[in-house]
């Protein structure tokens, strides 16, 4: 049974235009911006679900309905059978939420104390309570981080604390809006991995949005692309490159100087000294017919075949749709 | 999870704890607060003193005008004239949206938070002007200035009970201006709409029973009177035990209509909110 239902759920902000000139506050006008236009989804307890569009798509007005903070315009929606706008405090208690670009810790306290305010919000009883955290700072590695202000960890760890936060009362639910936003590599794989084990070892359900693609690469089986308040795509990543981009791309580098070169079933990306990029469609040239085809004409050191970045397929899927960003 | 929904009040009383600790941190801005006050406090005792020597015939004596003064200086940061700048931060940055993940109801959450804020400041500088006005006045020798104890044990308990309801009002009318700060994006405007008529209304400025007669049934029954002027009045006995228990009960009226008020304009704010930042 599914655990998120969402039909024909849709959103329509007001927002006031003003107009120039001395009385232009007399002429208030209202302009509206449809941020959701009847998107319907469902997701299975235990799924973990990418969200991706460019921005002003309507990803975070999805997260927040569904989190119980904004209250839709029509349409139907249902997490563990509760309508969250309608029940939300009882439905709050039941998920976990983190927005990447805000903070939910107190600025001049250490996190700990945070932490256990939160506790008694969630009325998390003191066993449970020890238990969360325990698990909570052995996953994130957060034991030298909770005695610290939270505005003296870097933006890395205050994300960690961010995360552990929203799961002291163990939700069955997590939404993740932009969690891996302006962090370094290694923060980014530490939250990756955090995630990954709540989903996987836990079965923790997760919403995902994000612009960065190896998060979604990383962690999601289901992507949902939404643009311009619809859903374009839903399904795995690998039929979205399949739809959007089909070419493989063969880097080959040579042992000798070449001239000029031709391949048919290829097209040449770049070419620099003695390496070359080609592009071809595995369906008409499979690779390994290339591959020795160009091996038994040139003196080859060595290839390499790849898909064309996962950034690369989302860009071709966003211009497909004349999407950008509002 | 075991052991718990026996303590409905838990989330709120620990916000209220912990806002408090938070805010009791604030101590330079105590020390300053508290000189500006005495300064303050000092002025308006002299003009008042001049006042009184000019004019016959006053709704109040000097001494209750003074005392009234001195617990004014005491008790001003109880008074509601902004809104908690946490509040406002959270609506301009769009944090605002962690509030209303919290499975606690947004009006009784910002309310105790009120509380806290309205407790903690005057924990801090209360008692500092309080010994300054009722004791180290008398020491250099100005004790016609200084700050007289209660006018009696009746006036003392029902003094106490008043102020406790000056917070319940205070924190009511806090909430109030918190969820107008959501509804209009900002502080700013209900900042500039309130404060004064909080200075003024509630007796802050100048003692209310010192204004014109043909105003007195309006300032006795506006919300505002009850933040100050009736704690006062009973404290310095210039309202009777019987007229205090009345004023009790009006600041209690208050309380309640405020609440009713604050929760329209949440529940309102709350089902059209927009957030910042998308």
């Amino acid at each position: 049974m599914s655990q998120i239902i969402v039909e024909e759920l849709t959103k329509t902000f007001r927002v006031a235009e003003r107009r120039g000139g001395l009385f232009g506050f007399l002429r208030r006008r209202w302009r509206e911006v449809h941020a959701l236009q009847r998107v319907s989804f469902a997701l299975r307890e235990g799924e973990l679900l990418g969200l991706i569009g460019p921005n002003g798509a309507g990803k975070s007005t999805t997260i927040k309905i569904l989190c119980g903070i904004l209250e839709p315009t029509s349409g139907r929606c249902e997490v563990g059978g509760l309508v969250p706008w309608r029940e939300r405090i009882r439905h709050v208690a039941r998920i976990g939420a983190v927005f990447g670009q805000r903070t939910q810790l107190w600025w001049d306290l250490p996190v700990a104390d945070s932490f256990a305010l939160l506790r008694d919000v969630y009325r998390v009883a003191p066993d449970d309570y020890r238990r969360a955290l325990d698990e909570l700072v052995a996953l994130l590695d957060l034991e030298r981080l909770l005695s610290t202000p939270v505005r003296q960890l870097s933006l890395g760890q205050r994300m960690r604390c961010e995360i552990a936060a929203s799961m002291l009362h163990r939700p069955r639910v997590l939404f993740l809006d932009e969690p891996t936003i302006g962090l370094d590599a290694v923060a980014k794989l530490a939250v990756r991995d955090f995630v990954r084990t709540l989903n996987r070892d836990r079965g923790v359900t997760v919403i995902l949005t994000t612009h960065d693609m190896h998060d979604v690469e990383a962690l999601a089986e289901r992507v949902m692309v939404i643009g311009k308040g619809q859903i374009l795509a839903d399904g795995t990543l690998a039929s979205l490159r399949h739809d959007v981009l089909r070419e493989r791309r063969l880097r080959v580098q040579f042992a000798e100087e070449i001239g000029d070169f031709e391949i048919p079933g290829t097209v040449i990306r770049h070419r620099s000294g003695l390496s070359v990029e080609l592009s071809f469609d595995p369906r008409q040239t499979p690779a390994h017919a290339l591959i020795a085809d160009i091996a038994a004409r040139y003196d080859v050191e060595d290839v390499h075949v790849d898909e064309p970045p996962i950034d690369e397929v989302v860009a071709r899927f966003y211009a497909r749709h004349e999407l950008e960003a509002r | 999870m075991s052991g718990r929904g026996s303590h409905a009040l838990t989330p709120y009383v620990a916000v209220v704890r912990a806002r408090f600790g938070v805010l009791l941190q604030y101590r330079a801005a105590a020390i300053a607060g508290f000189v500006t006050q005495c300064w303050w406090g000092g002025i308006k005792v002299m003009v008042l003193t001049a006042f009184f020597a000019a004019s016959a015939g006053a709704p109040m004596t000097l001494p209750q005008a003074i005392d009234y003064v001195w617990l004014g200086q005491a008790l001003f940061t109880m008074l509601p004239w902004s809104g908690d700048p946490d509040v406002a931060r959270m609506v301009r940055t769009g944090d605002v949206a962690y509030e209303r993940l919290r499975p606690l109801d947004t009006y009784a959450f910002w309310y105790s938070r009120a509380v806290a804020r309205r407790t903690a400041n005057p924990a801090l500088r209360a008692l500092p002007m309080l010994l300054t006005a009722g004791v180290l006045l008398r020491v250099v020798g100005w004790s016609a200035y200084a700050l007289r104890a209660p006018a009696g044990v009746a006036a003392s308990l029902l003094f106490v009970a008043s102020i406790a309801l000056v917070i319940a009002l205070s924190a009511a009318v806090s909430a109030l201006i918190d969820a107008l700060t959501v509804a209009t994006l900002s502080d700013r405007g209900v900042t500039v709409l309130v404060s004064p008529l909080v200075i003024v209304l509630s007796g802050s400025l100048v003692p209310l029973p010192l204004f014109p007669d043909w105003l007195q049934p309006i300032l006795r029954n506006q919300p505002f009177a009850g933040l100050m002027d009736t704690p006062f009045r009973i404290y310095t006995g210039n309202l009777a035990a019987g007229g205090a228990v009345f004023a009790l009960a009006r600041q209690a009226i208050w309380v309640v209509v405020l609440v009713l008020l604050g929760r329209v304009v949440m529940a309102r704010v709350m089902s059209r909110l927009q957030t910042q930042g998308g």
